[in-house]
């Protein structure tokens, strides 16, 4: 809440300041509609942010100005001097308020009824006796800075230039050998370069979930202030969007939110002859489709009445009826946008005059997106805002079909399979390809036909099984590849004129990747699904869903279970990928080298299938030779023997399986993460090169840090030196001397530097020591 | 009044190119191919942080796709995006006065549509062409 009001304080105050030059204008030339307008709109903004925000005096005051802004819009009253003045006096202690609430200091409320009062007609008098501005002292230090979304884009595509120089660069260095110290600095740069890259791509990325989580309150306390009652359900709260677009987006939703339930959803009593339930049902919902998120507003209220709509906007002589009669349907709903239009006849505090849509629609377009509404009388009202895409940031799943790059949105994935077994098969029905994920029959559909392949469906090896609206489809591709953070853009429009492609994007490999879109693959296919009925779903209670676990076959022949939620994915790798380095099994990826767990021999299979496991940051792999099926856990487990990779026994459908230990694989696999904080070996004095390259493999090895110059508040847990001469951080730490000679002089406490054993020991000895 | 032209060689044939619409000459690196899309779409190229779609300059004008596509190109900013035009080669850039196309002229295939007037060239006729003619899905050419 907090973060709302700071927003709230910061935008009104920017309004105000850009409002100053209207408000002049408008005092010269009360009669200009523009300047109005935009003063009316400011006062309604500060009111619906008040209605959330819990703030009743700015409420009040903005509610006051409101109406009798309405009143002169309507023709009703005349903006004279006295009206003008009352306005100003009441934008004016709007601003102050504000200021007094980030300060945190109270502000005397004495002067507000005499401010109101002002406004009703022949209050002139009442004016001259109102407070006069007292500025507060001083405002509050700001601790946040408000940056133009330009600045922000600007550093973005400089971000993007500089991965794409530094893989160049990397690319480079690697085609003719460089010295260690070159290709550890390269290392940092990259590591700074990562991390500056997602900082930049926070900056304006949000949750769309900021824009949501106020609205529970504000449904409860909106349908409490008109005595109805209303279910919220919002879906799809973790979609990620532009900073900006999130800003320009709340006061639409609010508006529309507020409309809903004043206008759309009826009084109980209504419904309940109507037949409905007294509850009434708000859903709101955001997703991403093709290129553009949208969000849709849906009631089960009333609908719009498009023919009172009409009579409305004739009766308030805003267009004639004759060229209203010629509309088609959609266009008269459309309506409801005329500005100072009204569908309701009396005017509440939560909506009224219809305000809210025209600006809503004013707001969404500046930022490219448009408005559609579909209505249904008796039956509700639907309102979906599409918004671009533009820098939005997804998070996709890399896949390879013709030894192509494709990137899918990890929102439609339901799961990623391989097929063969029992539990996954493609079978033609007719000349249609149909894939049954265990038991579940849907349409394959493989995506290199889509793309103009000529293909054989029934060779794929992997499905990717995509949820769209209306069902789910499965997608046959050759190859998944990695998960991967991408800013998406539009692509041309005779790329997207293809159908199947979402937006493009230049990932890390600097070679453009398209971003494909799950519905146009369906309608591509020619998939048809029919429509479900929007059913209430009756409050299921959550089964246990920590309970599913995969069923597989493990290389030495048994039958083991793994949790399914641990699972980040399975993929086949090649058998060679696998190797015993460094002291154990290890698996190459993409990404690194993942420590791996194999219970039998790997070595003559061309592919092994491997279970990546994730815990936070640690990372194993776990070989199997087949994954079978997913069973709910079954909850009684008979405990192994002795600590070990099995956790123990239990029965599933009369036989014995087999449940992995993760907390045991984790604990004794899992280990190349280090702890947070692994104590410093500080190398010191000349030779320090030398002690870098030589020596850290074997110090890192040992769990060290190394460095060669403390940090600040840092302390060095053993100092090691090729000097004669004591350093100065001796003091502190224990410190061991290496000598170039193998033979040492007697009494001479210095270790031979290629002396291995003797240096792990003399380390060991000085951690003892301390 | 005289505009600079940039003179190209496209298909064997010299054309004009207003430089107001050539935003930068490359070299195209690697070209990601966009299966499913127009012919004209040649594919997706990386140009520092942007991507550009690269046009098949030869099929957008109605001829045979060359086997051996050139990896010069025009790049052209239109409607938000960034394309880049695949050309022969670069002769020239100078100065030229166009003139409309004499009357009775037909030009052939996509040419009709991307022909839009005629520079003097050493006494040698250079046909002017318009490069949004040859972007496809683009709307309406302004004349």
């Amino acid at each position: 809440m907090d973060d709302l009001l700071q927003e709230f304080i910061a935008e009104t105050r920017e309004t105000l300041e850009a409002l100053s030059g209207e408000i002049v204008a408008w005092e010269s030339a009360p009669h200009d509609r523009d300047r109005l307008d935009a003063i009316f709109r400011f006062v309604h903004t500060v009111k619906g942010s008040c209605g959330f925000l819990d703030l009743p005096r700015l409420a009040r005051l903005s509610h006051a100005a409101e109406d009798v802004l309405a009143a002169v819009r309507d023709g009703h009253r005349t903006p004279d001097t006295a009206l003008v003045n009352a306005v100003l006096a009441i934008v004016d202690r709007i601003g102050e308020i504000v200021e007094a609430i980030d300060v945190g200091a109270s502000l005397d409320d004495s002067g507000e009824d005499l401010l109101i009062a002002a406004l009703d007609k022949g209050g002139d008098a009442a004016v001259a006796c109102a407070p006069q501005a007292q500025t507060p002292a001083l405002r509050n230090a700001t601790r946040s800075v408000r940056l133009n979304v330009d600045l922000l884009d600007r550093m973005m595509s400089g971000m993007s230039d500089m991965v794409l120089a530094r893989n160049e660069l990397a690319r480079r260095l690697r085609d003719d050998d460089v010295e260690p110290g070159v290709e550890a600095a390269l290392e940092r740069l990259s590591l700074t370069v990562a991390e500056m890259r997602e900082t930049v791509t926070r900056t304006r990325m949000q949750k769309i979930d900021a824009l949501f989580s106020a609205l529970p309150r504000m449904v409860r306390d909106t349908a409490a202030e008109v005595a109805k009652s209303v279910t919220l359900h919002i879906e799809g709260a973790d979609v990620e969007l532009d900073r900006e677009m999130i800003e320009m987006m709340r006061d639409p939703l609010v508006h529309i939110v507020r409309n809903a339930i004043d206008h759309g959803i009826e009084a109980p009593a209504e419904r309940r002859i109507a037949g409905k339930r007294e509850n009434g049902r708000l859903a709101i919902s955001a997703r991403q489709s093709g290129n553009q998120i949208i969000i849709e507003i849906t009631d089960d209220g009333r609908g719009v009445d498009t023919e009172r709509l009409v009579a409305k906007v004739v009766a308030q002589g805003l267009r004639s009826e004759a060229e209203l009669r010629l509309l088609s349907d959609k266009a008269k709903l459309d309506l409801i946008f005329e500005p100072g239009l009204s569908t309701k006849e009396e005017v509440t505090s939560i909506s009224g005059r219809g305000v809210g849509m025209d600006v809503v629609r004013a707001n969404v377009e500046q930022i490219g997106g448009r408005i559609e509404l579909f209505s249904t009388l008796g039956q509700g009202l639907t309102i979906a805002i599409h918004v671009p895409l533009t820098l939005s940031i997804i998070s996709t799943i890399g896949i390879g079909v013709e030894g192509q790059r494709f990137a899918l949105p990890r929102q439609a994935i339901e799961e990623i399979v391989r097929v063969g077994g029992d539990a996954i098969r493609i079978d033609m029905l007719g000349d249609t390809p149909a894939a049954t994920v265990r038991e579940r029959r849907m349409p394959l559909v493989d995506l290199g036909q889509v793309l103009g392949f000529e293909r054989d469906p029934l060779g794929v090896p992997m499905l990717v099984i995509v949820g769209v609206s209306g069902g789910s489809y499965a997608l046959a591709v050759d190859d998944v590849l990695d998960t991967e953070e991408l800013v998406i853009k539009p692509a041309a429009p005779a790329v997207m004129a293809a159908g199947v492609y979402a937006g493009q994007t230049l990932p890390d490999s600097g070679l453009p990747m398209l971003l494909l879109d799950c519905a146009g693959i369906a309608a591509a296919a020619g998939l048809h699904f029919t429509r479900e009925a929007l059913v209430d779903e009756v409050e299921v209670e959550d089964t246990a869903d920590a309970g599913s676990a995969l069923l597989f076959d493990d290389l030495d022949g048994a039958r083991r279970l793994v949790p399914l939620a641990i699972i980040e994915r399975i993929e086949l790798v090649p058998g060679d990928a696998i190797r015993f380095s460094a002291g154990r099994l290890r698996l190459s990826t993409d990404s690194g080298i993942v420590p791996l767990v194999a219970m039998g021999a790997w070595q003559d299979r061309a592919a092994v299938a491997v279970l990546r496991l994730r815990d936070d940051d640690n990372e194993i792999a776990y070989a199997i030779a087949e994954a079978l099926d997913i069973f709910a856990l079954p909850a009684e487990l008979v405990p192994a023997a002795e600590p070990g990779p099995v956790a123990g026994v239990v029965a599933l459908n009369g036989e014995q399986v087999e449940l992995l230990d993760l907390h045991w694989l984790f604990a004794h696999h899992g280990g190349d993460q280090t702890s947070a904080a692994p104590p410093v070996c500080l190398i010191d004095g000349a030779d320090q090169a030398w002690m870098m390259t030589f020596l850290r493999p074997v110090l890192e090895g040992a769990g060290y840090r190394v460095a060669s110059r403390l940090k600040k508040n840092e302390s060095a847990a053993v100092v090691l030196t090729m000097d004669a001469t004591l350093p100065a951080a001796a003091a502190k730490a224990p410190v061991i001397r290496l000598r170039r000679e193998a033979n040492a002089p007697a009494d001479d406490a210095s270790v031979y530097r290629y002396d291995r054993p003797g240096l792990l020991a003399a380390l060991a000895q000085s951690a003892g020591g301390r | 009044m005289s505009q600079l032209f940039l003179i190209a060689q496209i298909a064997g044939r010299a054309v004009a190119i207003e430089s107001g619409q050539v935003e930068s000459v490359v070299d195209i690196g690697n070209i990601v191919p966009v299966p499913g899309a127009d012919r004209q779409i040649h594919g997706l190229a990386a140009l520092r942080s942007r991507v550009v779609t690269v046009v098949d300059t030869r099929v957008a004008l109605g001829l045979e796709h060359s086997p051996t596509p050139s990896t010069r190109a025009v790049i052209t900013h239109h409607e938000g995006h960034h394309y880049a035009i695949l050309v022969d080669a670069l002769e020239d850039v100078a100065p030229f006065e166009p003139t409309p196309l004499s009357s009775g002229i037909v030009l052939d295939l996509g040419w009709r549509a991307a022909g839009c007037g005629v520079i003097e060239r050493d006494g040698e006729p250079v046909l002017v062409i318009d490069l949004r003619a040859l972007i496809p899905g683009s709307t309406a050419l302004a004349a």
